[in-house]
């Protein structure tokens, strides 16, 4: 690795156009049978077979992806890694993998421009400034780096806020966490994508599943059928984001999951004028500037379930006329784009990790629009859920039973996150 | 922007309507009789189709009357548009 990315390496490749460049990964012809078939090549796909080689030793590992790697989800988020949540186990979770990701440029050697500009929530109301209290000390007594900020505070940070006395939605002060921030998205795939590869993961794109094969005895899964043939495999993860309830169909049980559209604009590069993350809830939107200058925005996902990765006007409408109650002096900034990824919510706003109904097959699912900040906990934890057949400690929470036995973890209703 | 056939007041955008999930799930009775895996279904383990979804739908900005309708959750398309006591148009359960 360290030889192909030389000084003389670069300088080789630039005098010959950058033409002769190796592929950063493998694209093998998919084997007949694989000990650990994933099925997503996302961040958490990769991820998971990522770790399961490098933790695990188990490396006759393939990542089955339908698309291309970055095509999906991963591409298509608005980079936003936080861990504010209200719930012990949520907390645990999320503030874990945002360590991991502080440290991941160095483990993948690969820079995923992680910077960690910190998270603005503000609040417009007394009552919503009580609410944030509350949840500042709960989330500081988890351990997740949260405190409250005053008025001045928030417009010391963000001087660009609605400041004018008369604002339908007033902003009164915050909650921040200033180890939140972004990350180059593409760059945590591409990471895992090579540093997986190089362990000996195969990781096979343009290879859609089409249907799970079961041992008619004990019900156990022995592979997939996939557009490119019979792949047999003993333990089968699925990592399919938006498709989660599309693959449960084929293996012949159901999930408590609903997909939706949620949509995420940016707009035309600006000088730096936005050095944090703003956020409101109230609002339903978010935005940062990226590195390039463009304001990358966020909003709520469309209001009915959809597979069609596009979004519809009125939530568009909705999230950038919030945008402007926020900072009133982006009303005359142009968009350049604007898409979809499809996200699967379950009813609790928290994933759905581990054991199926089907032996051999895991779920990592129901990431809702919170995925992208949970790739390298998500594939830690997926990894050993996989090699050893039992969930890891920090998603036995989130297990698939909890909807039988009614124990939720309900972030929807609990920390209010837009997520 | 869809256009939404109401059934009691005709063709109307979709900013006057709200969402109401999936239609057609049957509360299970009696209740001190079901049990925790029926209470999950009824409540969580929907199908999440991608294609034909029977879903309902309230007119909150018009009549503010509910009805179901069966739309494709990839092209959006409305195939069908009833009223909530009528069974599915399809045939399917």
């Amino acid at each position: 690795m360290k030889g192909r990315y030389s000084a003389l390496a670069i300088a080789r490749h630039a005098l010959t156009g950058n033409r002769h460049w190796p592929e950063a990964w493998r694209s093998p012809e998919p084997r007949a049978a694989y000990d650990v078939v994933i099925v997503g090549g996302g961040g958490h796909g990769l991820a998971t077979a990522y770790y399961l080689a490098k933790r695990h030793g188990i490396t006759n590992v393939a990542v089955l992806e339908a698309g291309w790697i970055g095509g999906g989800n991963t591409g298509r988020n608005t980079t936003i890694v936080r861990s504010d949540y209200y719930y012990p186990e949520s907390a645990a979770f999320f503030d874990h993998s945002v360590s991991l990701y502080e440290g991941l440029s160095r483990e993948l050697n690969f820079n995923i421009m992680f910077s960690q500009r910190g998270q603005l929530v503000v609040a417009h109301s007394r009552h919503e400034l009580d609410f944030q209290r509350r949840l500042v000390n709960a989330m500081a007594l988890n351990g997740v780096d949260m405190r409250m900020l005053s008025r001045e505070e928030c417009y010391q940070r963000c001087p660009i806020l609605n400041t004018r006395p008369d604002a339908r939605y007033p902003i009164l002060g915050g909650m921040w966490q200033g180890r939140a921030g972004t990350v180059r998205h593409d760059a945590v795939v591409w990471g895992y994508a090579r540093a997986a590869d190089r362990l000996g993961v195969d990781i096979i794109q343009q290879c859609a599943v089409t249907g799970i094969r079961r041992d008619p005895a004990s019900g156990a899964v022995t592979g997939v059928e996939t557009t490119r043939g019979l792949i047999g495999a003993g333990r089968v993860g699925v990592a399919v984001a938006g498709h989660s309830s599309v693959l449960a169909d084929m293996a012949g049980f159901r999930l408590p999951l609903r997909s939706y559209a949620l949509q995420a604009f940016v707009s035309e590069p600006l000088k730096p004028v936005l050095h944090t993350i703003a956020s409101s809830n109230v609002l339903g939107v978010y935005v940062s500037q990226s590195d390039k200058g463009g304001l990358v925005i966020g909003g709520n996902a469309d209001a009915y379930a959809s597979y069609a990765q596009r979004g519809n006007l009125p939530t568009m409408e909705a999230a950038l006329a919030s945008l402007i109650e926020l900072i009133p002096s982006f009303s005359r900034v142009r968009l350049l784009r604007q898409w979809a990824g499809i996200v699967d919510y379950a009813y609790d706003s928290s994933p759905v990790l581990g054991k199926s109904p089907v032996p051999g097959l895991f779920l990592n699912s129901g990431w809702g629009g919170g995925g992208f900040k949970a790739i390298p906990a998500s594939g830690e934890t997926f990894a050993h859920t996989i090699a050893t057949g039992e969930p890891h400690d920090l998603i036995r929470a989130f297990s698939l039973d909890r909807f039988r036995d009614l124990a939720l973890v309900d972030e929807a209703a609990a920390a209010g996150i837009a997520h | 922007m869809l256009r939404i056939d109401c059934p009691w007041c005709g063709p109307r955008d979709e900013d006057e309507f709200v969402n109401g999930g999936d239609a057609h799930i049957d509360r299970p009775e009696p209740p001190e009789q079901v049990s925790p895996e029926e209470w999950a279904a009824y409540l969580f383990f929907h199908t999440n189709p991608k294609g034909v979804l029977a879903e309902r739908w309230v007119h909150s900005f018009g009549c503010r009357r509910w009805f179901h309708a069966l739309r494709d959750t990839v092209s959006h398309r409305i195939l069908a548009t009833y009223r909530p006591d009528a069974p599915r148009p399809d045939g399917m359960a």
